[in-house]
């Protein structure tokens, strides 16, 4: 989308928007702007950067954290299904007399339970952030902007999403002007 | 490298610096934006052509492999007894290289996961490589005790499933544990070495220019796109990865540590066994991690990221892994004299004055005595030098490991059942393939795959000031070497 189209976009009916992106030149200026957007009220936004940026999630995330919970289930499901395994194995399922050792031997239980919680916990780790971030997911509308690929490299995005419940086009394009965006653009669904 | 000594010592430091006052060196040569460390490292996956030096290495790597598919294939044919093992010596070069490779690996967890709890900011222009190094070292790892079953193909036992001969594991066996400890640990390193590279596909993916390698990064990085709700579930996803794998670092060693001291075998049946594989895992993986490191930011022209400091570190980790190893071979002959049996006391003496002395003190002399010159800072910044002690290094601990194995074994209770033990052809073929196997993936992956963490690097030019520079100040930096 050229600056062009967004100035005529009043005489025609505007194309179904995501929201508007603003570049920004450094991780300090998006971290303002998105501070100061946080203070305008808007809730539906999201910053885009090569690298995280320490107190940015803070001000655009709606949810808290929720990985160390998955992952603590996670490794607290490894834990059983290792401790219980071993123990249906060598109590219930296939008793032997190992050098007159009792068969409940917790203490030959601890390394495989232990290595068991490592795994569970990893696995739910990746693949509960995959998860909670709706990844894989090849394609989504913030792409379609301009120098998006600068994400990745030396860009600094703030897209503030139409599903705001104050979004209001011309607003959030001034709004974004005046933070010192290097360019604003929309972002179409 | 002649080069860089006489710079090392043109900028030789006044007295006070050496002991120890002179300001740490740069873990990121200055002037390094956003753009550039992007750039520099990208372009290794993108754009350089194949050199032929590339070629070569791999070619050779991949002949190797094939000698060890050759090899595996004449061993599922005829049998073990193509190899040198007997009885007493049953475990022989397998069991040697499964623990030399698993040894190896150590090194890139630690830098990766404990360096980064620590918050030593340091590993982050090693951390990937030294992944990659560990996924490669544990697959090698992983064959060995695959191979050295007589029935390679029932290896699925040591697996819990529901059967109809209603068999189930015996979980007071070492031997089971270990297959769970081995397991789990390919698996983390993957899980964790992959997940450090979503954000740098993505950042290949936006910067390739061919319709290949946009669609192959593309969905390998699963889409990723820099959000920072994303940033902030993959981070502390990944603190708590780290956090996992170093418990789990140690404990792999010290479960492939019972192997051996659970075993009544004299010079196995040992308390000391954990600590002094786990440090001597350490010390084996950090050597290799030089010995890949000091070519690598040769040939790719990578001092700016893999500077001096970092040479410096991982030779005194070393330094002190290596006294933790010397410890234990003190300590495995105190305790044999201290505790008087008979048995214990032969087979120390054997060890160090019987037939198998030569790889004894070979051992010593490569991890105890040489590593020594790592006191001296000179010895430290000659990079020559440390590469030449890296591989030393290597030598000796596969030694140790031949020793721990093959000399415990051939000389246990009954003088009647001594028996010396020799590698045979299939022996030194199937080690030999397996270096192949590790060199062959090293080389696809620094090819393929940005070998240095691309997003950490940015992090870390944005905490030691820089960010968007003019590009053109990259120029300061000193002309690489585009040899591959």
């Amino acid at each position: 989308m050229t600056a062009e189209a967004i100035h005529d976009h009043a005489s025609e009916p505007p194309p179904a928007l995501y929201g508007i992106a603003a570049e920004f030149d450094t991780s300090e200026a998006l971290l303002r702007a998105a501070r100061a957007a946080h203070l305008q009220g808007y809730t539906r936004m999201d910053a885009y950067s090569p690298f995280p940026i320490e107190g940015m999630a803070e001000v655009v995330a709606r949810h808290p954290n929720p990985m160390p919970r998955i992952m603590f289930l996670g490794g607290l499901a490894g834990a059983l299904t290792g401790y219980g395994l071993q123990y249906y194995c060598a109590v219930i399922a296939y008793k032997i007399n190992v050098a007159g050792r009792p068969y409940h031997s917790w203490p030959s239980f601890i390394p495989v339970t232990f290595e068991l919680t490592i795994l569970f916990s990893a696995i739910s780790g990746l693949i509960g952030m995959l998860a909670v971030n709706g990844l894989p997911k090849p394609w989504h509308p913030i792409f379609s902007t301009p120098h998006f690929e600068r994400a990745t490299r030396d860009g600094f995005f703030l897209c503030i999403e139409s599903d705001d419940p104050r979004f209001d086009p011309q607003v959030v394009r001034r709004f974004l002007s005046q933070q010192g965006a290097k360019e604003v653009h929309d972002v179409e669904d | 490298m002649a080069a860089e000594m006489r710079h090392t010592n043109a900028a030789e430091p006044p007295a006070e610096s050496e002991r120890g006052i002179e300001p740490l060196a740069p873990v990121l040569a200055p002037g390094q934006t956003y753009a550039s460390v992007t750039d520099k490292i990208s372009s290794i996956v993108l754009e350089r052509p194949y050199h032929p030096g590339w070629l070569i290495g791999f070619g050779i790597s991949f002949a190797l492999v094939l000698l060890l598919l050759f090899a595996i294939g004449v061993l599922f044919t005829i049998g073990v007894g193509i190899w040198g093992i007997n009885i007493p010596v049953a475990w022989g070069f397998a069991i040697t290289n499964f623990v030399w490779w698993i040894g190896i690996g150590h090194a890139g967890t630690l830098i990766s996961a404990i360096l980064l709890l620590l918050r030593q900011r340091w590993r982050t222009s090693i951390n990937r490589f030294a992944e990659a190094m560990t996924l490669f070292a544990v697959a090698c790892a992983g064959l060995f005790p695959i191979l050295h079953l007589g029935r390679p193909q029932y290896f699925y036992y040591l697996i819990p499933y529901p059967n109809t001969m209603k068999v189930w594991p015996q979980f007071r066996s070492p031997l089971v544990w270990d297959f769970f400890a081995v397991s789990t640990y390919g698996t983390v390193s993957l899980l964790f070495w992959y997940m450090g590279l979503i954000p740098d596909l993505a950042s290949i993916r936006d910067h390739a220019r061919k319709r290949v390698s946009q669609i192959v990064y593309g969905v390998l990085a699963l889409g990723w796109r820099g959000s920072a709700v994303h940033w902030r579930n993959y981070e502390s996803t990944y603190l708590l990865m780290a956090g996992l794998a170093t418990p789990l670092v140690v404990s792999v060693h010290s479960i492939v540590s019972f192997d051996f001291a659970v075993g009544i075998v004299p010079g196995w049946h040992s308390t000391i066994f954990p600590p002094y594989f786990v440090a001597g895992a350490i010390f084996s993986g950090f050597a290799m991690v030089l010995t890949i490191a000091i070519p690598l930011r040769r040939f790719y022209g990578l001092q700016d990221f893999i500077t001096h400091r970092h040479l410096d570190n991982m030779a005194k980790v070393m330094l002190a892994n290596g006294l933790i190893v010397a410890y234990g071979y003190v300590m495995e002959n105190f305790m044999a004299w201290l505790g008087g049996d008979p048995t214990e006391v032969s087979s120390s003496m054997d060890r160090m004055f019987g037939r198998y002395w030569p790889a004894y003190w070979l051992l010593i002399a490569c991890n105890v005595l040489i590593p020594q010159v790592l006191w001296s800072r000179r010895a430290r910044a000659n990079t020559a030098l440390l590469w030449v002690v890296s591989l030393i290094i290597n030598v000796g601990m596969w030694t140790e490991r031949f020793v721990i194995v093959v000399q415990s074994l051939h000389h246990d209770f009954l003088p009647s059942e001594w028996k010396m033990y020799y590698g045979t052809i299939w022996d030194w073929a199937t080690l030999l393939g397996s270096l192949g196997l590790f060199s062959a993936l090293l080389f696809l992956f620094i090819r393929f795959l940005p070998m240095i963490s691309i997003y950490e690097l940015r992090e870390l030019v944005k905490e030691t000031g820089g960010g968007k520079q003019r590009p053109d100040l990259m120029s300061a930096t000193p002309p690489t070497r585009s040899k591959l």
